[in-house]
């Protein structure tokens, strides 16, 4: 016989969205989470938002150095 | 200079790895601080120039100097406050920004509701954003997510034990949520097609 997973409500599985995407739980919660997104879709739109929120700040690692600041910090250390 | 040991040729070696990584240290700077960027990077570039001879792989002089920003990040954010202001999980509620969208429905034309209102954000409101947030919870948010060190090395960098670190990255993330909506309310970032009609 196949072993059940406890079903946990939307607030839980909710919270625990972001670890979850990280693999930051125990095995046993991140099947819990898993088994939860299997039949809720609204829980399901959590996971694809915070997916998005996670890309949106990934993408804002990247930044240009304006020429002035980065002179002066070369020169800085040339003078070391 | 020879007061500090390091030979002509460390230097040269120093030099090109700073040429080579100063964007992406004064980019993650940037996102630490609102306002002292450049000195939080010439701190960092001082403290690792008299420790370069610590490094043992020149292939890891990227992560490595930003390991000593951050570090010296801590040091300040440490003088700075004595003591540090904790959200309580129980303060932020159960907000949840995917539900007050549904729920608010700024965007009532929009077919991808959640998508345009990400799309709505320009880099320099991301970074306002952030800066909104306390250092605390801004720090590992930052350093989690758009920098990609793992937590344990966050918690070791921070010096604060793994579980303040993944309590306060939690927190961070519910309000850095909590900020994009009022954020977006406040600067009326939703309706700038409003106009138009």
């Amino acid at each position: 016989m196949g072993k059940t997973t406890a079903a946990i409500p939307c607030s839980d599985a909710v919270r625990q969205l972001w670890d979850y995407l990280d693999h930051a739980i125990a095995p046993e919660d991140q099947e819990k989470v898993e088994h939860h997104l299997s039949f809720c879709r609204r829980c399901c739109g959590e996971l694809e938002f915070a997916k998005e929120i996670r890309q949106f700040l990934a993408s804002g690692s990247s930044e240009e150095i304006p020429t002035d600041v980065k002179e002066r910090l070369e020169r800085f250390v040339e003078e070391l | 200079m020879s007061s500090i040991g390091t030979t002509d040729r460390t230097k040269e070696a120093f030099q090109e790895l700073v040429r080579q990584e100063l964007p992406g240290l004064y980019s993650l700077a940037r996102r630490l601080v609102r306002d002292g960027a450049e000195d939080l990077v010439q701190e960092a570039l001082l403290q690792g120039y008299r420790a370069f001879g610590s490094l043992k792989e020149q292939a890891a002089g990227g992560r490595w100097l930003r390991s000593i920003l951050v570090n010296v990040f801590r040091d300040q954010l440490r003088k700075r406050a004595r003591s540090v202001d904790e959200v309580a999980a129980g303060d932020l509620g159960d907000f949840s920004l995917y539900r007050t969208l549904i729920d608010e429905d700024p965007l009532p034309y929009s077919d991808s509701l959640h998508t345009d209102f990400m799309e709505a954000f320009g880099r320099e409101d991301l970074r306002e954003v952030l800066m909104r947030l306390p250092e605390i919870y801004r720090a590992p948010l930052v350093l989690r997510y758009m920098d990609g060190f793992a937590t344990k090395e966050i918690a070791r960098l921070m010096g604060t034990p793994l579980g303040t670190t993944l309590a306060r990255l939690h927190r961070g993330r519910h309000l850095f949520e909590r900020t994009m909506w009022a954020y977006a309310e406040e600067t009326k970032l939703l309706r700038m097609g409003d106009d138009d009609g």
